[in-house]
């Protein structure tokens, strides 16, 4: 079957015309599916930053909490409450607010300011500069280093500012594995001086952030946090809360799910039509072929390697070049929300097998229906 | 006693349906024998194509039998009926339908690929042919760069090189000049004819008779004569 299979390589890529039509097609397709996910993976990753690099196990949150950025304070009971349930390890309380840092042009800068529990900083960030006791100390803050960390004039360790009109004393440096969405700076700081230092309502406590005793007190941990009249996510739920957020009521997703169908059937049209076309081009000599005695599954098997050959090759050009854009385009915008999953490999993968089966089904059903006497009479 | 290669009979075929329903082939009785380079002539619409068909495989008729060496290969199922095709039959067709994208060795080396030989040795084992129809050096050209009677050489080459019991010519000249199509035609005999291999061709080019062991005449889908020679 090898020399079966070379025979329809030749075939197929020594048409160089018709091969760089499909090829193109298919990378194109690929390109524009995969860069329409990748920047919605993107966009969800970031939307879930806080939960990522804080990696708590288990959040207790308002039931209308749909985003992390959009936090419902909750009454101080609820976190003794939660500290006294059982399978609960332990529960520490959690700040994320919004705050203006006063630059040195005298302009405002808005920041995320994270207050991490006083007593045991769960969910604190690596350091890349400073020590993470010293953020006890008066007026400290930790400054995250990614991309948005030069909006506030990159400062060291050391440097002061205004933040709500307060004195702030950077004292270290972190760094996070994932950046937010929004496009400010974060600030680190004890649960305590962020409720100094931002206005508050009246209850205070964003988050509770929990440790289950054992997996299996999860589910116990959620009824009874339920009972309580708030919410307990896992991690992985809370995540899924807020992809669902964007997918489903911002319009993001739809938009996103749209391009994607558009190229997909882009792809399909273009890609389907050629390969059809390549095939009728070769009907006759598909029909000689079957004349000299090849079997109908050899034709069929010839033109689904053909499409698949075609299929493949363009999906590992398609991705590549939307990783090269990518990375191109981080180059000159450190901000660019785009991020190539292995869910957007899979979907992309299983877009691009549906393209090489219908259109070979089209190329196997015309040859399949050809007759080798067609060839003789002409 | 001259062995058959082919026994067929009692052949009928219809094409069409109702008003436009008409018969190709009425009651055909024929045998072709190893050895012999037998000749089916006509006018167009005779049923020559037809009648080559029938005998070769490709296309089964509503009625009759067609036995070669001894196997009636209409009773043949579709996989076994291609395999008869591919071991024991040699086409060239009228058109030659050479894979343009290939090069004229690989063109030879189909049939060899179709019988699953390893591809490097099948290329090699076409290359022999090539040089037995002339072709050496002309390996890896593409057929386009070929003349018409070149080309036509490598589909003979194409057809020999599976070893076929029995090689099937359809118009053979038809594409050629007078002394392209004779030269062609000479060659064929003198170096593809032997005793083991029978060579059934479809003409109306009367320039090439002189090459028949005999002559089949065809009119209105039946054999009613022969021209030359016989058995």
């Amino acid at each position: 079957m090898r020399g079966i299979l070379k025979l329809a390589y030749k075939l197929l890529v020594n048409d160089k015309a018709k091969f760089t039509a499909l090829i193109v097609g298919i990378t194109f397709a690929v390109f524009l599916m995969v860069q329409m996910m990748a920047m919605f993976a993107g966009i969800l990753n970031r939307a879930s930053a806080t939960v990522l690099n804080v990696g708590a196990s288990m959040w207790v949150m308002d039931p209308a909490v749909q985003t992390v950025a959009n936090t419902i304070g909750m009454p101080d009971y609820v976190l003794d409450a939660v500290k006294s349930m059982q399978g609960v390890s332990y529960a520490v309380p959690f700040y994320s607010g919004g705050a203006l840092v006063k630059l040195n042009d005298g302009t405002y800068q808005a920041v995320t300011v994270v207050g991490l529990d006083d007593t045991t900083l769960f969910g604190r960030p690596p350091l890349l500069q400073g020590r993470i006791e010293d953020v006890y100390g008066e007026n400290a803050f930790i400054v995250v280093k990614d991309t948005e960390y030069r909006k506030l004039e990159n400062p060291p360790v050391g440097a002061e500012f205004e933040v709500n009109d307060n004195r702030g004393v950077i004292v270290g440096i972190a760094e996070v594995s994932s950046q937010s969405l929004f496009g400010v700076p974060t600030l680190y700081t004890t649960y305590n001086r962020a409720l100094q230092y931002l206005p508050n309502p009246r209850f205070t406590t964003s988050y509770i952030l929990v440790e289950p005793k054992q997996p299996s007190d999860v589910a116990r941990i959620k009824q009874q946090v339920q009972a309580l009249g708030y919410l307990a996510l896992t991690r992985d739920e809370f995540i899924d809360r807020i992809s669902d957020f964007y997918k489903y009521q911002t319009g993001i997703g739809t938009n996103i799910l749209i391009m994607t169908v558009m190229s997909f059937i882009v792809g399909l049209s273009i890609s389907g039509q050629t390969f059809y076309t390549f095939v009728l081009e070769n009907l006759e000599k598909f029909g000689a072929l079957k004349a000299m005695g090849a079997k109908s599954r050899e034709l069929i098997f010839m033109i689904l390697f053909q499409a698949s050959f075609t299929a493949l090759t363009g999906y590992g050009l398609g991705i590549g070049l939307c990783a090269g854009l990518i990375s191109l385009a981080r180059v000159r915008l450190p901000d660019y929300a785009a991020m190539i999953t292995y869910w957007n490999l899979a979907s992309a993968f299983v877009m691009v097998v549906i393209i090489a089966a219908v259109s070979s089904y089209f190329g196997v059903r015309r040859v399949l229906r050809i007759e080798p006497f067609e060839i003789f009479r002409g | 006693m001259p062995v058959p290669a082919i026994t067929a009979t009692k052949i009928e075929k219809w094409f069409g349906e109702g008003e436009a329903r008409m018969q190709a082939l009425r009651e055909v009785n024929l045998e072709a024998y190893f050895g012999e380079m037998l000749y089916i002539v006509g006018p167009s619409g005779s049923g020559k194509t037809t009648l080559l068909s029938v005998l070769s495989g490709i296309l089964r008729p509503d009625a009759g039998t067609v036995s070669v060496e001894g196997t009636d290969i209409w009773s043949l199922g579709g996989d076994a009926l291609a395999d008869f095709r591919l071991h024991k039959i040699g086409f060239v067709f009228q058109d030659y339908h050479l894979f343009p994208r290939l090069t004229t060795v690989e063109n030879v080396a189909v049939p060899l690929i179709l019988k699953r030989t390893d591809w490097d040795q099948a290329v090699a084992s076409a290359r022999k042919y090539l040089e037995v129809v002339g072709l050496k050096g002309r390996e890896n050209l593409t057929p386009v760069k070929l003349s018409g009677g070149e080309q036509q050489r490598v589909a003979i080459a194409r057809a020999m090189t599976g070893q076929p019991d029995i090689l099937i010519m359809d118009e053979p000249t038809a594409s050629l000049d007078g002394d392209t199509g004779q030269a062609i035609v000479e060659f064929v005999k003198q170096n593809v004819l032997n005793d083991k291999r029978s060579i059934l061709i479809v003409t109306h080019d009367d320039r090439i008779y002189p090459y028949a062991s005999r002559i089949l005449k065809m009119a209105d889908g039946r054999l009613n004569g022969t021209e030359k020679g016989s058995v």
